[in-house]
């Protein structure tokens, strides 16, 4: 059984879930409009299934659980997530994986502005974030660790892979962008290199599952060369305001 | 009880809109509908909408909507008004009992034309003469508020949650080809009646969310121009400008939001020669019109509906088409609930001003 959100607060549907979760691994919540919150620091083992367009804040915290969201997603999706897996069929709203600390993080479509901002790594904690489309302005914004791949996937005519200002401040992670790509949009501490051996491996590992999702063609995929985007220095504002 | 403070209060004021381009009506209940699904986002003290092509059988007339504080205020107003105008109706606007909805002032509507006479002696045009009048009521009746001041449109505002002021004013029963609605949450001014949003002068209307960091240079800068800001908050700054910019300047509506949301230097640097001039240029005559801050905002006027993103992309705005109409909200779901299907969805971005023009005109069938 499912539970049935409608236009019921986000209280109620949240309580409701959870009430399901109590004896069961996997629930659905079927007619989501906006409602908030919803997975919030889901669990090891645990799945939600979402259908509609869920509101802030999902899966805000993820703890190592997974939500499936049929349908789009709003503003900060994955908030602070340390943990698990979110695989979105449809595009994202502002802020995706905000501050985001471990945990993966699957797109279709495209994200609105400041995808990735201020995600970070420590040890073998390292976010990723998979975008098939293209992203808006701010793309990894003060972004301090984990990976960030966009595929640019089904652009239409006059879009850019990326919005302006990206990787403003980013001072760890990289991203690994595919096909041609704004140069003009990336911020000036940003390095262009060749992916390495071992980042290569890396990202074939996130495009399969990617294909999977979304039934994409891998091959297709990877025909398109791919580049490398990685901070100069970790320390971009060093000398904002002062002189060397 | 406990205060904002104490408790969280996860919200961050709403914005909608819809426009039928080519002018068919769509009922009150609608854009009530997108506006509800984002109550968490206000917290009671501020909700309002703005409809355009509701007056139809008064529609050469101005439609003054005005709150007032008490009789003496309602008697010097209506004194100015009978003056200054040629008044054919005046009447209370009707209004349901909202239980959430009490301590309000008296609402009264006024249909009626210009005294010719007074106008020609004061050596204005019509609008500037009606935007002078206006002023003079809000900065100097006390206690009487002209919310309202276009020809077939009207403002409908109060203190409460957004969909229970649009039950208040019985919005189900107006039919509109443009809405435009808010719901508040009040952060550095108070939330009172005069102070929920929309904010209008003649047929512009603005709803906003955000804050507009750069008020008081803005404020000095309108104020040259003889408007006063006399509603205790940010947002009505923006609704002068845009009738400075177009009204006084002539300024098509897409140069104005760009004179609002002109780019960094850094960016126009970047510029192709022909963008490079034209953002200098508008940068250097309305240095003291550019707007700064966090800010989503949506202006309805009668020849269509404008929405803006501040140029850092502070505030989300989700915009999407179907057939003739087009919704915008600050969050998708809300568009969703009343166009399932859109043909197109996307987020307004900082840099790119969206403009729906209406295509009739309406002083065609005069």
């Amino acid at each position: 059984m499912s539970v049935e959100a409608g236009i019921r607060g986000y209280t109620q549907v949240n309580e409701d879930i959870n009430k399901e979760f109590l004896s069961k691994n996997k629930v659905s919540v079927t007619g989501v409009n906006g409602q908030r919150y919803l997975g919030c620091a889901l669990g090891k083992g645990k799945t939600l299934e979402i259908e509609g367009t869920a509101g802030n804040d999902l899966a805000f915290c993820l703890s190592g659980g997974r939500i499936v969201l049929h349908g789009h997603g709003q503003d900060a999706v994955g908030n602070t997530m340390g943990g698990g897996e979110i695989v979105i069929h449809g595009h994202a709203g502002d802020a995706l994986g905000y501050g985001m600390r471990n945990g993966r993080i699957f797109v279709r479509d495209n994200v609105c502005c400041r995808g990735g901002i201020h995600m970070k790594e420590f040890r073998d904690m390292k976010p990723v974030l998979v975008i098939g489309s293209c992203a808006g302005s701010f793309l990894g914004e003060y972004m301090a660790g984990g990976t960030i791949v966009l595929l640019g996937l089904n652009l239409r005519h006059g879009e850019k892979l990326f919005g302006t200002h990206c990787a403003s401040g980013m001072h760890g992670g990289k991203m690994f962008v595919r096909g041609s790509f704004p140069k003009e949009n990336l911020s000036p501490n940003i390095k262009i290199t060749n992916l390495t051996q071992q980042d290569r491996k890396e990202l074939e590992e996130y495009v399969r599952k990617y294909c999977r999702y979304f039934e994409a063609d891998y091959d297709e995929i990877m025909k398109k060369p791919f580049r490398k985007l990685v901070p100069e220095t970790s320390r971009p504002y060093a000398n904002l305001y002062t002189a060397d | 009880m406990l205060k904002e403070g104490q408790i969280r209060i996860p919200s961050g004021c709403a914005i909608a809109a819809i426009i039928d381009r080519k002018g068919g009506m769509i009922n009150g209940s609608e854009i009530i509908k997108s506006i509800a699904l984002m109550h968490d986002r206000s917290n009671g003290l501020g909700g309002g909408f703005a409809a355009y092509g509701i007056y139809p059988e008064h529609k050469d007339e101005y439609a003054f909507h005005i709150f007032y504080e008490n009789a003496q205020a309602h008697q010097a107003c209506e004194e100015f008004l009978f003056k200054h105008f040629n008044i054919d109706v005046a009447e209370r606007i009707p209004t349901r009992t909202v239980d959430s909805i009490s301590n309000g002032p008296d609402i009264w509507r006024y249909f009626g034309r210009v005294n010719r006479v007074r106008m020609k002696n004061s050596r204005l045009d019509e609008s500037e003469y009606v935007v002078q009048c206006v002023t003079r009521v809000n900065s100097s009746f006390d206690g009487a508020y002209i919310f309202s001041s276009g020809k077939n449109m009207g403002c409908f505002k109060a203190v409460g949650y957004p969909e229970d002021v649009g039950e208040f004013y019985m919005l189900d029963k107006y039919d509109a080809y443009l809405w435009t609605a808010h719901g508040r949450f009040p952060t550095n001014t108070p939330g009172w009646w005069g102070g929920a949003h929309p904010f209008n002068i003649l047929d512009w209307s603005i709803v906003h969310n955000g804050e507009i960091s750069s008020y008081d240079t803005n404020r000095r800068y309108i104020e040259q121009f003889g408007y006063k800001c006399t509603m205790q908050t940010d947002t009505e700054v923006i609704t002068y400008l845009f009738d400075h910019l177009i009204r006084h300047h002539g300024l098509p509506a897409n140069v104005a939001a760009d004179v609002l949301t002109a780019p960094e230097w850094d960016e126009i640097d970047r510029m192709d020669a022909e963008s490079r001039e034209y953002f200098t240029n508008l940068r250097a005559i309305y240095s003291g019109a550019l707007v700064n801050g966090p800010f989503s905002v949506i202006l309805g006027s009668n020849k269509g509906l404008l929405a803006i993103n501040d140029r850092l992309k502070l505030r989300s705005l989700t915009a999407a088409v179907k057939g003739d109409r087009a919704y915008f909200a600050s969050e998708e779901s809300a568009i969703r609930i009343i166009c399932p299907e859109p043909e197109k969805v996307w987020s307004v971005s900082g840099a790119e001003p969206v403009f729906v023009p209406l295509e009739i005109d309406e002083r065609e069938d005069d």
